[in-house]
């Protein structure tokens, strides 16, 4: 059994079942473990990547049906909207224990991505399934409109 | 790992690497120096290419314990934060424990505040030593060196620190090196600061526990008794056999699991899943959450086990001659931690014993564990520490249970390879170590002139320490003190109080959570003079405030929260058209907090949860913004549980077994949080824990302003609904 999987701009042959969830695909298979598992049913974000640019949560997603998509991970997402992101989460110490922050991450990268000026229900609608239990959304918040600023800059 | 071996560390060659000064402390805990570790314990070293580093005692989950031992250092040496490299330090209770525990351990919030004096004294015998080494090389007093940014400066002398560092560790160390005098402190107190770990945890290269993957390893899970208390009569891994990546399933010796050891985690879930299992049930306990509930509630209304404080006839006596007597029950559930990182750790063969890979409150725990179940000595099992996704209290407990069920898995394995025990989810939530259930029961006696005469407090549930190791310490005279804590010391002028304690015995396990009895006692406490102030028609501040006039600093300081929170929250005008405000102010581990809830909307159409002004007094504020990000992050948690969570059980079951049901706090639930912190030179106390207690209960009196009156939790099993 071998997929063939594209994941941050690398061709890998991945020799686990075509069923396995792309979450454990990369934690387990290619030691890509910035990508976090927190609950295995898409209940907290912890596992987001983007496959073709679009979050997804990689516990949901079997990595037979992503063969041939690009895959991004925390550890390889690079654009404007990346930095920004990067510079307000640090700017504003978002991170606690940090584990949920991977995810946090990849999805505020998506919600900037598509909408450069959201909201602040905007952003609580879009990031409402990324759980924290540090409890950090008030600096999500805050962060998301920093980056939101910084491009705009 | 570690938390920051820098880039300059890994580079540094020849001369200016060979030349450090170590500081730390002799078994003695008299101050040591020198250019090695050699009979010393390091806390801090200084190398020739200038690197400075903080060895971190404590573990690091989030609440920032690396950014503030680093600033200690910082701040004695006069260099900025971001210069300070940290490292884990090793799991030796020697060398590295906490004063306050006896053994090497994070919790009770007591980090900061067992470790403020240690860290600055060697940080300042660095600063001292290194002053010496330039006067003596410069032939100048040494009155006349400062160091300055990282350079020894003199007149027209200047110097990088580190070429000194050589020098100096040749050098008698000062017996007691003076301190930064408070007033000059540029580290310690800035609101600038920002905390150390974030670039790891931004970019994904942080590694937790969860993230270690070692040559060889194994995947081992656990089947577990779907009911507390259940033994194992059989299991069937045919099914599982069929699982790509499946190695083997195997009974462990205490016959309250099947270990599932596969290749990857995947396989492991997944076999797991296939394993048929029958259990003995005739010792487990199965109830459901109603008999539970009526069980405990029972128990508060008969005579107390044990006397917790005070006689019992005094506080009749006392009701007796009351004007109005308040009476009320409470009951809140069980509660899981449900850190974002679900448990795991990883035990792995090493030359002299094992290695154990975790982000563990209790090294030192874990050590015995390990050392009870493998026959190996303590000092033969190392610990590598790594971050922790989070714990609030999970990632230890008194019995050491997921260090013991790695341990049960390495051996049954063989004891060759490393084996990486993961809890899912699923097993997180139904697995046990809960905040216990409580019931609660208090007959409060006000007095003509609206004071409070006397209290009468019943508590019953399960003790978390008796049975353990630390039982001794905790448990006195048959009262487990973290039942009661928060009651039985409260700041409140309360003549004539009595609390009595009834012990519940059940299979379920239970375990400290963020804030351990003040949980549930400040829910109740704040509750009651909620509606003590109300039934004596005094404001909720006012009233508050006219029970804390003693004069003493403890009172004085929970007064002086009180009075901040209010006045940021403009307590004295009246709220914004359907707003409601509520107070609760709480001291827990020595540190005190008043928080102001303020809500809008309605229970039955959804509360909006508009914000939270939280006013703290943690002694010297070390990390300003650390500081606010612990309120933050202890009101989220707080305000999240009381809101939906709770585990219930049926028929001895669990009722949830994910996030999906086991609700957690989201983004939109709480509009704003504003932290105001006061100004103090007192010793530092933590701030993990203390802004939890009064979260809830400030809740729960701002919806009982015009709402009902919440004494069961959570809110959304009264019919309580937010947006």
């Amino acid at each position: 059994m071998s997929n063939q999987l594209t994941v941050n701009g690398q061709v890998h042959d991945i020799h686990m079942h075509g069923d396995t969830p792309l979450l454990w695909v990369l934690r387990d298979g290619l030691k890509l473990t910035g990508t976090k598992y927190g609950c295995g049913v898409a209940a907290c974000g912890a596992c987001t990547v983007h496959v073709d640019g679009e979050p997804m949560r990689s516990c949901q997603v079997r990595v037979a049906d992503v063969e041939g998509a690009e895959v991004t991970t925390i550890e390889g997402v690079e654009s404007e909207v990346a930095t920004a992101v990067r510079q307000a989460w640090d700017e504003i110490s978002v991170v606690q224990c940090g584990f949920c922050q991977s995810g946090q991450i990849m999805s505020a990268i998506g919600l900037l991505t598509e909408n450069r000026q959201p909201t602040i229900d905007e952003i609580e609608s879009y990031m409402w399934g990324n759980a924290c239990r540090c409890a950090t959304y008030q600096r999500v918040r805050a962060a998301v409109r920093r980056a939101s600023d910084i491009l705009e800059a | 790992m570690t938390v920051a071996v820098s880039r300059r560390a890994f580079l540094q060659t020849g001369v200016a690497a060979a030349s450090v000064l170590t500081i730390g402390f002799r078994p003695d805990h008299t101050l040591a120096a020198g250019a090695g570790t050699q009979g010393l314990t390091p806390f801090v070293k200084v190398t020739g290419d200038g690197t400075v580093t903080a060895i971190i005692k404590h573990f690091e989950c989030g609440q920032g314990v690396t950014t503030g031992l680093a600033t200690l250092i910082a701040e004695e040496l006069n260099i900025p934060l971001d210069q300070v490299n940290v490292e884990f330090a090793p799991a030796d209770v020697e060398k590295y424990r906490n004063l306050l525990f006896g053994i090497q351990g994070t919790g009770g919030s007591t980090a900061m505040a067992n470790s403020y004096m240690q860290y600055r004294t060697a940080g300042a015998a660095a600063r001292t030593m290194l002053i010496a080494a330039a006067a003596a090389a410069w032939d100048v007093p040494e009155s006349r060196v400062k160091l300055i940014n990282g350079h020894l400066v003199s007149d027209n002398k200047t110097a990088p620190m580190g070429v000194f560092a050589a020098a100096a560790a040749a050098r008698e160390v000062p017996a007691a090196p003076v301190l930064k005098d408070p007033a000059e402190f540029s580290v310690i107190g800035n609101p600038e600061t920002r905390r150390r770990d974030s670039g790891p945890k931004i970019d994904g290269t942080a590694q937790f526990a969860m993230d270690v993957h070692l040559d060889g390893q194994i995947v081992a899970v656990m089947k577990r008794s779907p009911r507390f208390g259940g033994t194992l009569v059989s299991f069937d891994d045919s099914a599982a056999r069929a699982v790509p990546g499946f190695i083997r399933a195997a009974a462990l010796p205490t016959q309250t699991a099947v270990v599932v050891y596969a290749h990857d985690t995947w396989a492991a879930f997944q076999a797991r899943d296939a394993l048929a299992t029958e259990w003995d049930f005739s010792d487990a306990d199965n109830r459901s959450s109603d008999e539970m509930r009526s069980d405990l509630l029972a128990m508060v209304k008969t005579e107390a086990q044990f006397d917790a404080k005070g006689v019992v006839r005094d506080a009749s006596a006392a009701l007796d001659g009351a004007t109005q007597v308040i009476e009320q029950e409470f009951f809140l559930p069980y509660l899981a931690h449900a850190p974002m990182e679900p448990l795991n750790c990883t035990i792995a063969p090493s030359p002299t014993g094992v290695t154990l890979y975790d982000g563990t409150q209790m090294p030192t725990g874990a050590q015995q564990a390990l050392s009870a179940v493998l026959g190996i000595p303590t000092d033969k099992i190392a610990v590598q520490s790594l971050y922790a996704g989070g714990t609030f209290g999970r990632r230890a407990s008194p019995d050491a249970d997921y260090h013991v069920e790695a341990a049960l898995a390495f051996a049954l394995n063989g004891g060759a390879q490393p084996v990486k025990l993961v809890w899912s989810r699923e097993d997180d939530i139904t697995g046990g170590y809960y905040r216990p259930s409580v019931a609660h029961r208090v007959r409060v006696g006000l007095g003509a002139d609206g004071h409070i005469v006397g209290w009468d407090h019943r508590v019953a549930g399960q003790s978390i320490f008796k049975g353990s190791g630390f039982e001794s310490f905790v448990v006195q005279n048959g009262v487990d003190s973290t039942s009661v804590e928060g009651v039985r010391d409260t700041l409140y002028d309360i003549p004539g109080q009595y609390v009595g304690l009834t012990d519940e015995s059940t299979p379920i396990t239970v375990n400290w959570w963020r804030s351990v009895g003040h949980s549930h006692t400040a829910y109740v406490m704040e509750t009651m003079m909620d509606m003590a102030a109300h039934v004596a028609q005094r404001d909720p501040v006012e009233f508050r405030l006219a029970h804390l006039t003693s004069g003493s600093a403890d009172q004085n300081r929970l007064a002086g929260v009180l009075r901040l929170a209010a006045e940021k929250a403009g307590w004295d005008q009246q709220p914004l058209p359907g707003r409601r405000r509520g107070v609760a102010a709480h001291k827990s581990f020595g540190t005190y907090v008043a928080e102001v809830v303020e809500i809008s909307g309605d229970v039955e159409s959804g509360l909006v949860i508009e914000k939270v002004i939280c006013a703290v007094d943690c002694g010297t504020p070390v990390n300003p913004d650390v500081i606010a990000a612990q309120m933050e992050s202890a009101i989220g948690y707080g305000l999240g549980h009381v809101m939906r969570s709770q585990i219930s059980f049926s028929n001895g079951e669990v009722d949830q077994s994910n996030f999906p049901d086991y609700e957690t706090l989201r983004i939109s639930d709480i509009k704003a949080i504003e932290t105001h912190i006061v100004p103090s030179t007192a010793p530092p106390s933590g701030v993990g824990e203390p802004g939890t207690p009064p979260a809830g209960p400030a809740l729960a009196n701002a919806i009982a302003v015009d709402g009902p009156r919440i004494t069961e939790l959570p809110m959304t099993s009264q019919d309580v609904n937010f947006a």
